[in-house]
């Protein structure tokens, strides 16, 4: 089985502790002058997102976490899975609810995604930065309002609710950024 | 001063450290030579290579091979020049400094660099006492802040005040229930040492709070952790050792010397069994037995200091990071 000395720590390393993977964040090295060297880390368990610090003898080993990060394309929910394509190797895989996560609310066939998988199974989906939507219900605006001043929500073919100017109205698609969950622009090309 | 911040984009042969601050170590250089030359501390300097190192379980020498005359035989890099600065005070040096650069493998991070300034300096017939008021007045001269205070509390009292604990009597239960009270967890906890409980409990809980807006000397030791002091034994047993900290970094570590030549062996036999038990074989370096040698001839009784220099720099500018100080740090050499 792989493991990492404390000497190769840094930040990104993927680790397991306690049964679960997890990734550095930070790494302290500490020591006293004469005596025990430490390696203080904090690291967030890819699973539940949670940070936590640890401690370490410098000079231990830990072991590897089998966690690669990897593009994947979005196909299909069967209403119970979610289902990715490696663009590559045309390989499939399933992902559930958990992994998922927020990247629900954003997603739709086709869109590539970025998975981190442990042990070949999804862990965290992440969808696009940007995505393009549909608008599927929202107030119709004030005409001639281009301003963008105040706002309105909006419905997306997805099921989010993001808001969106005035003058934007169903049936139109717009760019959202999935980070931060607000509208960008209306979409030409759709 | 003004600190440009690091660049990724920059070109790699950039130094790391700004030029200012450059020109602020030269300063502080000639500062401490110039403290020395006053009080009459004569300026040596040692062998950076030797075919012996130091035993300490807690300390990593690098290695190279020295190829000379009919010979290509292994030398270790100093980790500090304790050993041949103590067989120049045998042999009648008298008060003497060095500014040596010196080297330890594996240890890097935000106040590590694998190799790094000391000064060390040595006070024959001074007691360690006195010796503390000197790094005080070291202290002033090199950061230019003549009205710099100091304070003194004993390891024991500094356990036994600020974490209710003492490491002389309680037992790693209650080091235990402390490092769990303040949220530390983790693999290292498992399997530590009754020192390697004290180390842990002192560098992530007791450190970050010493030396604030003044000098704090931490003195008297547990005698297992002596490592080159003297230990007295009352009214109870402590190693006559000290520590120095400004704004929660340790700066400075000094000794009531160990002249014992017996008990100096003694240690380091000790220390390369522990080694040894550690599975640390091929690494166990070589005692050092021109340095036992000089002690037997008799080394006089002394006091002496290490203070790392880019330390003080960092805390005289006010930067966390030891790069910051460092013209090409590691990874830029």
């Amino acid at each position: 089985m792989a493991s990492y000395s404390t000497n190769e720590f840094r930040g990104g390393l993927k680790i397991m502790l306690d049964g679960d993977p997890y990734t550095i964040v930070e790494n302290e090295f500490v020591k006293p002058g004469k005596g025990q060297a430490f390696n203080r880390v904090r690291v967030r368990n890819l699973r539940t997102g949670r940070v936590v610090e640890k401690t370490f003898k410098s000079g231990e080993s830990v072991e590897a976490a089998d966690v690669v990060e990897t593009p994947m394309q979005y196909l299909y929910n069967d209403g119970e899975h979610w289902h990715f394509m490696d663009p590559a190797s045309y390989e499939q895989l399933t992902a559930d609810t958990a992994a998922v996560g927020e990247a629900a609310k954003w997603i739709k066939e086709q869109d590539v995604c970025n998975l981190t998988l442990w042990n070949g199974v999804p862990l965290i989906v992440e969808p696009p930065n940007f995505v393009v939507l549909a608008i599927v219900e929202t107030d119709p605006g004030v005409k001639g309002d281009t301003s963008g001043g105040g706002g309105k929500p909006a419905t997306l073919e997805t099921g989010a609710v993001v808001r969106v100017p005035l003058f934007v109205q169903i049936g139109e698609s717009i760019k959202v950024d999935t980070r931060t969950g607000a509208y960008v622009s209306r979409a030409k090309e759709e | 001063m003004s600190h440009e911040p690091r660049r990724s984009d920059e070109p790699a042969w950039r130094p790391v450290a700004a030029l200012p601050v450059l020109r602020e170590r030269g300063t502080m250089l000639a500062r401490i030579r110039s403290f020395f030359a006053r009080v009459g501390v004569l300026e040596v300097e040692t062998p950076v290579l030797s075919p012996a190192a130091v035993t300490d379980p807690a300390l990593w020498s690098l290695a190279t091979t020295w190829h000379g005359p009919g010979v290509a035989t292994p030398v270790y890099l100093h980790t500090s020049p304790e050993f041949a600065m103590k067989r120049l005070l045998a042999a009648g040096s008298g008060p003497i400094y060095q500014l040596a650069r010196v080297f330890r493998d594996g240890e890097r991070g935000r106040l590590h660099h694998p190799e790094f300034t000391l000064l060390e300096w040595y006070r024959p017939g001074w007691d360690y006492r006195r010796l503390m008021d000197e790094v005080v007045e070291l202290l002033r001269a090199a950061l230019g802040r003549p009205a710099l205070t100091a304070e003194r509390l004993t390891y024991r009292d500094l356990f036994r005040e600020r974490l209710g604990i003492d490491p002389w009597t309680d037992d790693e239960r209650s080091f235990a229930t402390v490092a769990a009270a303040a949220g530390i967890g983790g693999p290292a906890l498992s399997n530590l040492s009754r020192d390697g409980w004290l180390d842990l409990l002192l560098s992530h809980l007791l450190e970050p709070g010493l030396g604030r807006g003044c000098l704090t000397f931490v003195h008297d030791y547990p005698p297992t952790q002596a490592a080159l002091a003297r230990c007295r034994q009352v009214p109870e047993p402590v190693a006559e050792r000290f520590e120095v900290y400004l704004e929660g970094l340790e700066l400075a570590n000094g000794f009531q010397e160990l002249t014992d030549a017996a008990e100096q062996l003694a240690r380091f036999e000790h220390d390369l069994a522990c080694r040894r038990r550690a599975g640390q074989e091929p690494g166990v370096p070589p005692i050092d037995t021109r340095f036992i040698a000089a002690l037997e001839a008799g080394l006089p009784d002394c006091s002496g200091v290490a203070l790392g220099i880019d330390r003080l720099l960092m805390c005289h500018l006010g930067v966390s990071h030891i790069d910051e100080v460092l013209a090409f740090p590691i990874e830029r050499a």
